[in-house]
């Protein structure tokens, strides 16, 4: 089969980047299926439970990178209890005593321990990198072992985590022989910071592209570090207030306009308004500009300074910018690819920052617009209906209607009409987010257009199951579904387990799925965790299988219920014993191997040694057809991504 | 007996409740700086309300034809976000009942003080709504109190109680809160205010002394005017408060 040595074939691969492309290649024949294992060095994990981590070191040992994910998308809202799960801990300890070569390591939304953090810098001595977004568990005593053991670190990236600060002048921990630093993100911790400490290493690091402070860094500080550092392409600054009149700022001003390569900036975690004239120089070469967690600043404010950022591609703002601010952003920002509108005040009754108005006008005057996430009081059919002819490029449309269930406040109507525009209009579309008052329609017209969405988050809309329905019979690669306070029950649920298989997880959280539906559900999936989230003992499992079950979260993996789980977590599936599985991945691969070429056979005496289920037996290597694609999910997991 | 009570006040109820409302409930016009009686005029409806319940012989107050959004001014105990089925429902009779201020009443859409008190709570109480993530709440939210200097802690005495209390102003949101919050402490009840009687049907008035030094009759000015000028408290009681209130 193979025309070229294997080592040719492997140098062709290298430049197969993509996970979906190699998975598709991994699953050509049993030689490339080998060659790809051996070179494959980034791993993609889209839920951590999905694979053990014995399972990911077996098949892919010369891993260097790799990338986590482990609660589910609603834990950022609070509707996932705090200890459910996505421990690091187990991966970092497996990959340790496997002695994989790690060196980068991304995360989000697992729980880190600051033991992990110290196994995770005494054991890859060629560690380079570390992500780290929407975690929690931590320290700045773990960032103190990275800094201190991982000699070549090269990114320290912390977004948006919750961290414990114990204001030990961590970063004085970063020997002096470490030069090598390329990313620094520090936004998001709370405590003091050691500034010279932080001086001296910003001016050790002539490799420094990104530094991102927080809100203990003060401009005084920040204007030495620039000094240290005008090579900066990426800058967050900490707190921005001073006194425009004195020294100080004046010496930052000049600073600043020697920062030529700024070409992103967020920070501003304090700010005073009089302030931002220090950065209008260097704003007409800015692509990114971050200013969603700057309070405060009024929109003429805002206005001054987005009139000279003419080649912004993406911009996070706050709803103070108002629709007059978008509407000026429109007319200058003609670059503008990613936009995020965040609400200043979502709890008050408050004036309406953003209305529909804002979006049309960017609609009409950002023709490259694809990725936006807009939070606003009220949105009408006819907006969404003109957004849609405007800008047909939308590969992410997140709006989010402050009153969750409210209609077109001109027609009354529901939104259906829209929405149903912008996924008709939108062929690209991956990622979809709904609010407003909804009835069925919107997911019939989603079933019917959404071709390519992979990713659906409901709350509080439709009428009934069929909803759901128009959905999962559409939709053919959806990987996530989440839902909440949805009336969709068990027929939507059990329509078509299968499903199920082909996707990464389902929430369904406040719906009318009941606890017979999910055993029902449960029963004959060994490839399906189905988990109830059992809060405050609110069902009990030996009673009524008519209970609603207040929250449900399904995924497919290939190694059975989770070990870790809490006792508020109810794993409703088929017991399979971790590594008996991981002995049985390896066999079953060979044997699926060596079915190439032979007859395709439904069910066949190897297989049924094995309780391997119906859906495997169909597999024709070398013909792919859509079907095969469709249901050869374990598989495909076990070659390809946990995606 | 008390049925027949109710059936008349019932039967009175969509006479008499509007015109109670419209003159208790801050709607749109509503420009007074008194949050107190706000507060009294939500304690009549809920005394109201109370009625009602038993009217309809259920546990639960509904509110079927709900005109006037009475669900939202309903004052009821537990934390926020344990009333998740209701907070739907109601937020789908709102959007059914066209319930929202129109955006063109843009002059009084400021009142904050109005969003404090009486405009529908459970947007607040709908758990993970709107979609933010925990870490930009937090960051964005508390900026507000971070940046004021710690408690305003002040001296509560009581006549007749053995020791002095201490209280943090900065806890309570209003008025409503930090009367609340005595009677609970020294365990009594503080009566009705009103600008005319000041607390009218107990023995206690709330007083504080100012900055001027003189003793006050607490929830006449502002909350935010009181919080900056209360240097300590004192529950009066008996004659003395009588004679405080007495409007000679």
């Amino acid at each position: 089969m193979n025309y070229f040595p294997d080592e040719v074939i492997e140098h062709v691969f290298d430049f197969i980047t993509s996970h979906k492309d190699r998975n598709a290649v991994s699953l050509v024949c049993k030689s490339w299926y080998k060659i790809e294992r051996m070179s494959r060095q980034i791993v993609f994990i889209g839920n951590c439970y999905a694979i053990s981590p014995e399972g990911v070191i077996a098949r892919f040992p010369e891993l260097k990178s790799l990338t986590l994910k482990g609660k589910p998308h609603f834990a950022d809202f609070n509707l996932v209890p705090h200890d459910w799960g996505g421990i690091l801990y187990p991966w970092i300890e497996a990959f340790a005593k496997s002695r994989v070569g790690l060196e980068e390591l991304r995360l989000k939304r697992m729980v880190v321990s600051d033991e992990s953090l110290e196994l995770l810098s005494k054991s890859f001595v060629n560690f380079k990198a570390l992500v780290l977004v929407s975690c929690e568990g931590f320290s700045t005593d773990g960032l103190a072992a990275v800094a201190a053991n991982c000699r070549f670190l090269r990114e320290l990236d912390l977004q948006e985590n919750e961290v414990e600060d114990h204001r030990g002048h961590w970063i004085s921990r970063f020997p002096e022989s470490c030069t090598s630093l390329v990313s620094l993100n520090l936004a998001c911790l709370k405590g003091e910071i050691n500034l010279s400490a932080l001086e001296r290493l910003v001016a050790r690091s002539p490799n420094l592209k990104s530094l991102r402070l927080s809100r203990a860094v003060p401009l005084d500080a920040l204007q030495k570090i620039l000094m240290r550092a005008p090579q900066l392409v990426d800058l967050g600054t900490g707190s921005f207030v001073h006194d425009p009149a004195s020294d100080a700022y004046n010496k930052l001003k000049a600073t600043i306009l020697k920062c030529k390569s700024i070409k992103s900036l967020s920070g501003f975690l304090e700010v005073a308004p009089r302030c931002l004239s220090a950065i209008h120089p260097i704003c007409h070469n800015l692509t990114s500009l971050n200013l969603s967690y700057a309070p405060g600043i009024h929109g003429n404010d805002l206005i001054k300074l987005i009139q000279h950022c003419r080649k912004l591609e993406r911009l996070w703002i706050l709803d103070c910018i108002g629709d007059k601010g978008l509407g000026i952003v429109a007319s200058t920002c003609k670059e503008l690819q990613e936009l995020r509108v965040f609400p200043s005040d979502p709890y008050g009754v408050g004036n309406a920052a953003v209305t529909e108005e804002g979006l049309v006008a960017i609609s009409a005057g950002c023709p490259k617009l694809h990725s936006l996430l807009y939070f606003c009081q009220q949105m009408t059919n006819a907006a969404l209906i003109t957004v849609a002819k405007n800008c047909s490029n939308f590969t992410r449309f997140r709006l989010c209607i402050l009153d969750p269930t409210r209609p077109d406040p001109v027609t009354m109507q529901p939104l259906d009409e829209g929405f149903g525009a912008i996924v008709q209009s939108c062929k690209r579309l991956r990622r979809l987010s709904l609010s407003g008052l909804l009835t069925d329609r919107v997911f019939l017209y989603i079933g019917m257009y959404a071709e390519q969405l992979e990713m659906l988050s409901i709350a509080f809309a439709g009428d009934s199951d069929k909803g759901m329905l128009y959905v999962l019979n559409g939709c053919k690669k959806l990987r996530k579904l989440e839902i909440r306070d949805s009336p969709f029950g068990d027929t939507a649920l059990l329509t078509d387990v299968g499903k199920y298989e082909t996707m990464r997880s389902l929430w369904m959280s406040s719906c009318e799925v009941t606890l017979g539906g999910c055993k029902t559900l449960a029963k004959n999936r060994p490839m399906l965790n189905v988990e109830i989230i059992n809060e405050d003992d609110q069902i009990d499992f030996s009673s009524d299988d008519r209970q609603k079950v207040g929250k449900m979260y399904l995924y497919r993996t290939l190694v059975g219920p989770r070990k870790d789980a809490p006792e508020f977590v109810w794993t409703l599936s088929r017991r399979w014993v971790g590594t008996d599985l991981v002995k049985q991945h390896n066999s079953n691969s060979s044997k699926f191997l060596t079915m190439a070429g032979q007859e395709k056979s439904q069910k066949s005496q190897g297989w049924s040694k094995n309780p391997v289920p119906s859906g495997w037996n169909c597999h024709n290597i070398g013909v792919l057809s859509k079907n095969y694609c469709t249901r050869i999910i374990g598989y495909e997991d076990l070659k390809g991504t946990m995606a | 007996m008390p049925f027949s009570l109710c059936f008349h006040f019932a039967f009175s109820f969509p006479i008499k409740l509007p015109f109670l409302l419209s003159h208790f409930i801050p709607l749109e016009s509503n420009t007074s700086t008194n949050p107190l009686s706000t507060y009294n005029n939500l304690r009549i409806l809920h005394q109201v309300f109370f009625f009602f319940k038993f009217a309809t012989m259920e546990g639960r107050v509904t509110y079927e034809n709900d005109d006037l959004n009475l669900k939202a001014t309903e004052l009821r105990l537990g934390l926020p976000g344990t009333d998740e089925t209701d907070d739907h429902e109601q937020a789908i009779s709102n959007a059914r009942n066209n319930k929202r201020p129109s955006p063109d009443t843009t002059d009084d859409c400021v009142n904050k003080s109005r969003s404090d008190e009486a405009a529908p709570v459970a947007k607040a109480q709908i758990v993970g709504w709107p979609p933010i993530r925990s870490y930009r709440k937090n960051t964005l939210q508390p900026k507000k109190t971070e940046a004021e200097a710690p408690g305003i802690y002040v001296k509560v005495s009581m006549d007749g109680a053995p020791y002095l209390r201490k209280i943090d102003l900065k806890v309570y949101k209003g008025y409503p809160e930090l009367l609340k919050a005595l009677e609970n402490m020294f365990k009594f009840t503080i009566g009705q205010y009103s600008e005319r009687e000041g607390y009218k049907g107990s023995e206690y008035a709330p007083t504080y002394e100012d900055k001027d030094g003189d003793w006050m009759l607490v929830g006449d000015v502002p909350w935010d005017m009181f919080m900056t000028s209360c240097k300590r408290l004192r529950i009066m009681k008996g004659s003395e408060a009588r004679g405080l209130g007495c409007g000679v």
